[in-house]
């Protein structure tokens, strides 16, 4: 008798996120656990947005400053750059709002936003800098700024949710979700955000990124266990896509930074820090992640490829 | 756990007065309050309907599915209102439920039209005599019943067993033989029977305001035990049942489990 594989049943599939104006672009979709190409449809790969800001970054260490420093004055000839290197989306990061940053105002980084929009194609996701009461008052202004042009806007949290959310779909764009580790606050918010009457389908969860050897198993670890209630516990509140800031997080490790004269036993700083941000991004597409956000060209291939290929596994 | 809806019964002043008179209004607002409360089935209850049963379950049952797209529990020891229900049930939304047959000869008929309408049926551990006394009687009567089912060609997993709950203020050592013998039934089969309860039998003939109280608390109790079916009211245990399901995992806790 010849083996058959057992399978899982599933409660359901993942919503399918598409994003974008001029050009648009699809991810998640998916009927089963990833990459169980053997147990449910996968209509999409993957993707990964290049990640710009709106300034010049206070703090690119030096393997990004030689790639990007000599665009990053200017956010559209950034993206573009970005484009030329084969992107397929953007997440355009509002660093400059901060508080500790420039505080710019919610009309300054408007500007910016529509300038890029204008400019370019390529769908946006546009990130906010973290900061609660900050991006309260800026992703609003945002959102408005971009309507019609069906972004992606980030991140909702437990302490701001309510003026982003009721913004977001306002401005026609889907919304990430971001709680704090943790699978039942992760589920919490999502009710939150779908009693304010926006739609579900359109929330992608970001259960908050963390970097290789910074805490990587816990984020890991939540996001299975979002996606194992989604599908597999008919948990509707946690169907959802999600997203891994993996740029974000890596490039302030320790690892991406200290110099091979710092520490000859480390090797050469540029492999290292492309494979940390590879293996990082790699493992969150274990763990379920349909939507990265990364930063060194060199580490998006790297993933892209390593994505191509467990892809070419999939049975259309 | 199936939550099926009881206030459609003739025991009911307003629902008896609302079938009496045709007027569907009342019986599609109690229909859809229980639909929106949590219901997954409605309970349609016309109790022996000795005269014009089947037209009567006719019209019931249509009157229901017209206001709620869920299926429907027949109840009723009138062989012909039974059949009557389970040809003009739509069955888009689920099985229609046989309530029920029993160990009396005289309900067999009712595992005769599970079979015909391959449908679930209520399966209540009593004979033609009196009530059971403990669940190991129960458990007697729950296998030859078991075996009658068989017969009649319906497969174990389309019987409800149910043990019959009493009401607490004259029979209070009933409550602990039903909670167990919900936990024996499950024994007799693998995979595990099916369990039922009609659970407001228990504070039937209590004050007022014990009666959800008593409710609640036996249920938490009967879904800690496994039971897979409730016919309850489903406002006054929606919350509980919620509860219950946080409480064994059955759910994933968020503040605002209540409100989903």
């Amino acid at each position: 008798m010849d083996f058959v594989i057992p399978k899982e049943t599933y409660t359901g599939s993942i919503p399918e996120i598409e994003f974008g104006k001029a050009k648009t672009v699809r991810f998640a979709g998916e009927s089963a656990l990833p990459m169980h190409f053997f147990e449910g449809a996968f209509p999409n790969k993957p993707l990964i947005a290049f990640e710009i800001q709106d300034a010049q970054p206070d703090d690119y260490p030096e393997e990004l400053s030689k790639v990007y420093s000599s665009v990053w004055d200017d956010p559209v000839r950034w993206a573009k750059f970005c484009a030329s290197l084969g992107a397929e989306a953007i997440a355009l990061r509002l660093m400059s709002s901060h508080p500790d940053s420039k505080d710019s105002k919610p009309n300054e980084v408007a500007d910016i936003v529509k300038k890029v929009l204008s400019e370019i194609e390529l769908p946006l996701i546009i990130l906010g800098s973290n900061h609660t009461e900050k991006d309260a008052e800026v992703l609003p202004v945002v959102a408005d700024a971009s309507r019609g042009y069906n972004c992606i806007i980030g991140k909702a949290q437990e302490g701001n949710y309510k003026t982003i959310a009721a913004s977001a779909m306002a401005g026609g764009h889907s919304l990430i979700a971001m709680s704090e580790l943790d699978v039942n606050l992760a589920k919490q918010l999502n009710i939150l955000i779908t009693q304010t009457g926006f739609p579900k389908e359109k929330i992608v969860i970001d259960p908050m990124c963390s970097a290789l050897g910074y805490g990587f198993e816990y984020t890991y670890s939540v996001m299975e266990r979002i996606r194992i209630a989604g599908l597999l516990q008919g948990d509707e509140m946690l169907r959802s896509p999600m997203v891994a800031d993996v740029g974000f997080y890596v490039w302030k490790t320790k690892e991406v930074q200290a110099t091979q004269s710092d520490i000859p036993e480390w090797g050469s700083l540029y492999e290292r820090a492309v494979i940390w941000e590879a293996t990082t991004a790699c493992s969150f597409l274990l763990s379920g992640a349909e939507l990265l956000i990364m930063r060194h060209p060199g580490a998006i291939k790297i993933t892209k490829k390593f994505i191509d290929d467990l892809y070419s596994e999939r049975t259309e | 756990m199936l939550i099926i809806g009881e206030r459609l019964s003739i025991i009911s002043k307003k629902v008896r007065e609302a079938i009496q008179n045709k007027d569907k209004a009342p019986i599609q607002q109690i229909a859809a309050e229980q639909w929106r409360a949590g219901a997954h089935m409605i309970e349609a209850n016309i109790g022996p309907a000795e005269e014009d049963g089947e037209a009567l379950m006719e019209w019931f049952v249509t009157t229901i599915q017209e206001a709620v797209p869920l299926p429907v529990s027949l109840d009723t020891t009138n062989s012909k209102a039974m059949e009557a229900g389970l040809r003009v049930h739509n069955n888009q939304w689920g099985k229609p439920l046989v309530n029920s047959t029993s160990l009396d000869p005289e309900r067999f008929i009712m595992l005769e039209l599970a079979a015909k309408y391959d449908t679930p049926v209520i399966a209540l551990t009593v004979g033609k005599g009196g009530l059971p006394r403990d669940a190991e009687e129960r458990v007697e009567i729950a296998l030859k019943l078991m075996e009658k089912a068989a017969e009649y060609g319906v497969p174990m997993e389309n019987i409800y067993l149910d043990p019959l709950v009493m009401q607490i203020s004259g029979s209070q050592n009933q409550a602990k033989e039903v909670l167990r013998a919900i936990k024996l039934f499950q024994e007799l089969n693998d995979p595990p029977m099916k369990t039922v309860v009609g659970l407001s039998n228990l504070s039937n003939g209590c004050p007022r305001h014990l009666r959800p109280l008593l409710n609640r608390y036996y249920l938490a109790l009967l879904m800690y035990e496994g039971l897979s079916a409730a016919i309850v009211n489903p406002e006054e245990v929606r919350e509980a049942i919620k509860t219950i399901d946080v409480i064994t995992g059955k759910t994933l806790y968020a503040h605002s489990y209540l409100e989903i």
